[in-house]
């Protein structure tokens, strides 16, 4: 063994390389605060590891980007906990860059002659948050997706170059594959890259000036080996745990749902540690934001470079600490307010629930018999009717409706409602409130519609109240009949359950004591025509019709009262109203069995 | 450089020091590899693909003369996260015995898993990789064919009087037996 290590060492002299490493000179023993600079080589050391192994499972597309990190974290062996690593990890190194960066200035380290070092520490600053800025992007969810967005378009009001530099970076006019293969070889390939040419440079400075003190000397000197390597041992496995107690409690790291350039993201954020220059934009006024976003910046970045210059000055080192307390004082600051107005901000709010709603949608659907289509998972979302129908019935329809007291969304519309709220329509209980003479005309049926004083009204508030016993139970089989028309998938069970029934009802239906088929057409029963048929009431085909052109004699005809023919004059194309329907009779994909 | 060694008396705590930055340091390198390396085998966990029986063909596009004819598989393919329903999946030669019965082989050669061809003029099948050639019932037919065994046959059969339908599965290449992949 001996003759072999002799052998290796003459032809590569590593025992000398290795001695001079492990026996640098340790000036007043080892301690502590010379910590930082190991557990951040420590942490790149992570990095790169953790990188490598994503790197052999992600593909960077934007069909495939989500999809393939959406299949790291849910599919993969341990994926989850391999991305919490890198995620975390990525956050613990922003934070030891300051911690290293404080260290470094309040002991004095970046004087003479040690300024070309401090300011290679400074580039490594920076190409570390470009990692973190370019690395943002890669899942290609809403959240990364519309924060890197804000980014690059900030990048472009740079003067002159600005515009070019964009186009350049996202490798177009728009964002698209060539953002993800370009910011995926900055990220994973260059900036690595540059980082350890400059670690190499940073090391090799710092062993030749030698570690600066922290004086006076609390003991004598000595070697770095082993007591300060114990020292950054427990350092790096202190940081491993607050990295592990993260990437656990959270089950490694966030996955929003799919990148949607055609769908409004409001709680677009930046990473944590970029809070404070989102909120530093907020002061900036149209026009000026040139001064928020670019001069200020580099101007305390000019000033950070200048701490070994001004560090000559008598008050100069003085002058550094506060210089670089009070930046840190006010990006906190800046940070506190941007979270602090977030948690105040209701719209921000609704807007983290509906991307946590969709994330966790989304992954539903991937992992739906169907599974992701080769068009991407945002084509899930898309053709989603839990997801869609909302925003649809918002959009659409609450102007008029409202679906559960609210637009469907959680918000109120301007105006009353001046026609029926359209949660659990077809159903029993729906039908059940509709022949109800104190319902029929509240806001919640037909109080807000000129159908107010429609023969339909009139029935129930006029005729209903006096109705038999028998005819009340008559009325219960019809009522379960016509919401069986509807097929709802919430009511399968019953209806299969109460077959007799709904046999009995439909005889109700088009019997004359009911009095239905005056007005309205049901199956053989064809002399009404004034109100909608109610042959299929409620089913999927009925309800599209029904929403594509409600004045078709089929419905209300020229009785009906202000709903546009959605479909008929095209304010919705076909798959939108499907999406509607589908959502209002609650038939969607349900990830325990149901469909 | 000032070089600093122990002091014999600290020799017992230096070596606790020493073991432990050395542990301390093997364990927070660990953990990163550990978790790699568990995604880098997921491949590992895959089971052996198989589609259930597949409609190829109807039997009057096979020739009566009993020539084969190569025709696509079409089933839902599962490439990692995507899954996308009716895409070939493979091909298979069908070789029409009766209107009672057709034979199908799967294309692949069982020697290094090219496309083999079947060569009407020669009545055989013939690699364009090794020049293995095998017959009509899949048989290796030269001897210093480099394929390990015969073409891999599959489970065909008629319904309907028309459809042909497959079970359609891949073998590992390069070896004696049969082994799903």
């Amino acid at each position: 063994m001996k003759a072999m290590l002799d052998w290796l060492d003459h032809r590569t002299g590593y025992k000398k390389l290795l001695h001079e490493s492990l026996f640098e000179n340790v000036p007043g023993g080892a301690r502590w605060r010379y910590v930082w600079g190991s557990t951040l080589t420590f942490c790149f050391a992570v990095q790169v590891i953790t990188g490598l192994f994503l790197w052999l499972a992600y593909s960077p597309s934007s069909q495939t980007a989500w999809e393939s990190v959406y299949f790291i974290q849910h599919e993969m062996w341990g994926g989850w906990f391999l991305r919490g690593l890198h995620h975390y990890t990525a956050q613990a190194m922003t934070v030891l860059l300051v911690l290293h960066l404080m260290q470094v200035v309040i002991d004095g380290a970046y004087k003479a002659p040690r300024e070309v070092n401090f300011w290679f520490g400074v580039v490594l600053l920076l190409l570390v948050l470009s990692l973190s800025l370019t690395g943002y992007l890669l899942p290609w969810d809403q959240k990364g997706y519309w924060a890197t967005k804000v980014a690059t378009n900030i990048a472009a009001i740079t003067p002159v170059i600005g515009p070019s530099l964009q186009q350049i970076v996202i490798g177009g006019s728009d964002y698209g594959h060539p953002t993800l293969t370009r910011f995926f070889a900055l990220h994973a390939g260059v900036i690595p890259g540059a980082i350890i040419a400059f670690i190499v440079a940073h090391i090799y400075l710092f062993r030749r000036h030698g570690l600066t003190p922290k004086l006076p000397k609390k003991k004598p000197d000595a070697a770095f080996w082993p007591d300060q390597v114990f020292c950054d041992a427990v350092a790096c496995l202190a940081v491993l745990a607050a990295v592990l107690f993260f990437v656990v409690r959270y089950h490694g790291a966030e996955l929003g749902a799919p990148a949607d350039p055609s769908e409004q993201f409001s709680a677009a954020r930046p990473e944590w540690y970029f809070l404070f220059l989102f909120q530093l934009l907020k002061y900036f006024p149209g026009g000026t934001e040139i001064w928020g976003a670019i001069v200020l910046p580099t101007l305390l970045l000019l000033v950070l470079a200048a701490l070994p210059v001004l560090g000559k000055w008598k008050l100069g080192h003085r002058f550094n600490v506060g210089f670089l307390w009070a930046m840190l004082a006010g990006v906190a600051l800046l940070t506190w307010l941007a979270v602090n107005e977030d948690r105040g901000n209701p719209d921000y709010l609704a807007a983290v629930r509906t991307a946590e709603r969709e994330a966790e949608r989304v992954v539903a659907l991937a992992q739906a018999p169907t599974g992701i289509p080769v068009t991407g998972a945002v084509t899930l979302l898309r053709g989603d009717p839990l997801t869609q129908g909302p925003k649809l019935f918002a959009r659409n329809c609450a102007s008029c409706h409202r679906f559960g007291g609210d637009d469907a969304l959680g918000g109120q519309p301007k105006d009353p409602p001046s026609a029926s709220d359209l949660k659990g329509f077809a159903s029993r209980e729906w039908l059940t409130g509709l022949f109800d003479a104190r319902q029929v005309d509240s806001p919640h049926y037909f109080g807000g519609s000129k159908h107010k004083d429609g023969k339909m009204v009139k029935f129930v508030k006029e005729e209903v109240p006096n109705f038999s016993a028998a005819d009340r139970e008559q009325l219960g089989k019809a009522i379960i009949a016509l919401s069986a028309e509807a097929g709802l998938k919430a009511q399968a069970e019953f209806d299969a359950r109460d077959a007799a029934i709904v046999a009995d009802g439909r005889k109700q239906i088009a019997s004359d004591a009911m009095n239905c088929t005056t007005c309205h057409q049901y199956r053989e029963a064809n002399d009404g025509g004034e109100g909608p048929s109610l042959t299929g009431y409620g089913s999927r085909e009925w309800l599209t019709s029904f929403i594509s052109n409600p004045a078709h004699e089929r419905f209300y005809g020229p009785r009906n009262d202000r709903m546009p023919a959605f479909g008929a004059e095209k304010q919705l194309t076909e798959q939108e109203i499907g999406l509607i329907a589908d959502w209002l009779r609650g038939d969607w994909y349900e990830a325990d069995g149901k469909n | 450089m000032a070089k600093s060694h122990p002091h014999p008396q600290n020799s017992r705590r230096n070596f606790f020091v020493k073991a432990g930055a050395i542990a301390i340091g093997a364990v927070t390198m660990l953990v990163p590899a550990v978790s790699g390396l568990l995604v880098l085998l997921n491949p590992l966990r895959r089971k052996a693909a198989t589609t259930g029986a597949v409609r190829v063909a109807s039997l009057k596009a096979l020739p009566e003369t009993g020539e084969p004819r190569k025709f696509p598989v079409l089933a839902t393919k599962v490439d990692a996260w995507t899954r996308t329903p009716n895409v070939p999946v493979g091909a298979v030669y069908l070789w029409r015995i009766s209107d009672k019965e057709v034979r199908a082989f799967n294309v692949v050669c069982p020697h290094a898993g090219c496309f083999v061809d079947f060569q009407a003029a020669k009545n055989h099948y013939h690699c364009p990789c090794h020049d293995s050639t095998f017959a009509l019932d899949g048989k290796v037919l030269d001897p210093k064919s480099p394929s390990p065994r015969a073409l891999d046959e599959l489970t065909a059969e008629i319904r309907n009087g028309d459809e042909i339908w497959v079970n359609f599965q891949n073998y590992r290449a390069g070896v004696k037996e049969q082994v799903r992949v």
